[in-house]
């Protein structure tokens, strides 16, 4: 009635980057943040961070200015959508690869 | 302390007896009586544990699925559409590797509706992944009640107990009543390996990978594949822990020694009868009958359908020359389910192939159509003889 070498017998995910996996490889659009656009980063100040609210998969930060953690984001574009100065772009991914400097 | 009650009562009383601490039922008939006596015992403070109402079956065992996640003993019971109305959550439990236990009082499914009694709700789930205990008198229910959750919290597999409705669930009969300091040591109570902590969160079964993965401690965590693997590997060794369970309650309670398979007179048997349930015990009679005959008959009851003791029921049919299975259940489309498994049982199992016995399967008391024994006399008469008529479902009128 073992668990063969797992730690648990069912399937179990604890709170923490990464637990389902490198789902940063999923996006096909990348979000990205224009700086002079976005409320925290212009103002200097602790404001708005809707994106850091709606984001699902918290790989948003709640910080200034806000950083996404693309290893984890998977491209829904929640950020962009809910942005409300539309400082957030969904760019495509294969410019990224086309240019791997980014 | 023997007493005198129905079926129903009996699971109720095992249930009480068990400790258990979350009950989450919906009444259908035939299984009402028994949430209805749960309900009383609860309300009336002789039992220490929540009843929570609930708008469905599919509620009923989702109620068990938190609880028993959360660490408590849970119990649910239902019959008929009802089972088949929690279907996704049977699925779950299992895979979820809860130990909750779960009353059926069998009954036949709809369409047409019909309230009496067969097997084809239990049998229907057969693939989910519980293991199913078959009782066959208002003893084995209460018994079989008490060992189903020391075998499911032993295994991390939920079990099915499983009792006619009707022939079994309303009528009385007597029976010996464990005493309550018996039952604490046999049944401990429980402490789960793993349950929810607040402390601690986690999400259990969430979206699990095809392939294993990586987790937050950076140790390798297994994948959809893996755990249902380990399902079926441990339900394949539960036969072994209803055995070990059935030993343990024999040895304290001085009754049972029949937990997968119980032969009736079949040690010089050359035609042996297969059923489950109460027909097990009503077929009893009709052997003695066609033995005083000079037909060397005798009776096998399977008291554990799944995980299936193929390799039991293999042995107790090994000298046979003919096999009928007796079933109140269809895999619609072929034959019985249990003659299926006894047949694949049979051919994994026997040393000599061309000395397998013949095996016909015989279908009897849907929807609670009436058996009754100068039927199934007459029926084996001439399955004896050498060709029943008809379709082989005993009693139809065509």
């Amino acid at each position: 009635m073992g668990t063969r070498g797992y730690r648990y017998k069912t399937s179990h995910s604890l709170p923490g980057p990464g637990d389902g996996g490198n789902t940063g490889s999923w996006r096909v659009q990348r979000p990205v943040i224009d700086l002079t656009r976005c409320t925290p980063a212009k103002r200097g100040v602790e404001a708005c961070f809707s994106c850091w609210l709606y984001c699902p998969d918290v790989v948003v930060s709640r910080t200034i200015p806000p950083q996404i953690d693309y290893a984890y984001c998977k491209g829904c574009g929640i950020c962009a959508e809910e942005c409300p100065t539309k400082a957030i772009t969904m760019v495509d991914e294969s410019v990224y690869h086309e240019h791997p400097e980014g | 302390m023997h007493i005198i009650e129905t079926g129903n009562v009996a699971a109720a009383l095992g249930v009480q007896l068990a400790g258990v601490q979350v009950v989450a039922a919906y009444p259908i008939t035939p299984q009402t009586p028994l949430t209805e006596k749960l309900s009383e015992l609860i309300e009336a403070g002789e039992m220490d544990a929540r009843y929570v109402p609930v708008e469905s079956e599919h509620s009923a065992l989702a109620v068990c699925i938190g609880a028993s996640s959360a660490g408590a003993r849970a119990f649910t019971a239902t019959s008929a559409n009802g089972l088949l109305y929690m279907h996704e959550q049977v699925h779950w439990a299992a895979g979820a590797r809860l130990p909750i236990v779960m009353c059926v009082a069998n009954r036949a499914v709809g369409a047409p509706w019909n309230i009496w009694n067969d097997h084809q709700d239990s049998i229907s789930q057969r693939d989910t992944g519980w293991i199913q205990i078959y009782s066959c008198d208002h003893q084995q229910i209460i018994d079989d009640t008490l060992k189903a959750f020391r075998v499911a919290e032993t295994t991390s597999i939920p079990v099915m107990v499983c009792y006619d409705g009707y022939l079994l669930s309303h009528t009385y009969m007597p029976f010996a009543v464990p005493e309550q300091e018996m039952v604490a040591r046999f049944l401990p109570p429980f402490h789960p390996s793993y349950a929810l902590d607040p402390d601690a969160p986690a999400n259990l079964n969430t979206v699990t990978l095809p392939e294993i993965r990586m987790d937050v401690h950076g140790e390798m965590a297994h994948g959809y594949m893996e755990i249902r693997y380990l399902l079926q590997e441990d339900l394949r060794n539960a036969v072994q822990v209803v055995e070990e369970t059935d030993a343990a309650f024999q040895e304290l309670f001085g009754r049972g020694g029949v937990p997968l398979v119980e032969p009736y007179r079949c040690d010089d048997a050359e035609y042996v009868v297969v059923a489950m349930g109460s027909l097990t015990y009503q077929l009893w009679d009709v052997i003695d009958a066609l033995r005083t005959e000079g037909h060397k008959v005798g009776v096998l009851g399977v008291r554990l359908y799944r995980p299936f003791p193929d390799a039991a029921v293999a042995a107790a049919l090994q000298g046979a020359r003919g096999v009928f299975v007796m079933e109140k259940a269809l895999s619609y489309g072929y034959e019985g389910a249990l003659c299926s498994d006894l047949k694949s049982a049979l051919y994994d199992h026997l040393p000599d192939k061309s000395r397998a016995p013949f095996v016909k399967g015989l279908v009897a008391g849907i929807g609670g159509r009436e058996i009754k024994t100068v039927d199934l006399t007459d029926a084996l008469r001439s399955g004896l003889a050498g060709s029943i008529p008809g379709p082989g479902w005993i009693g139809i009128r065509l």
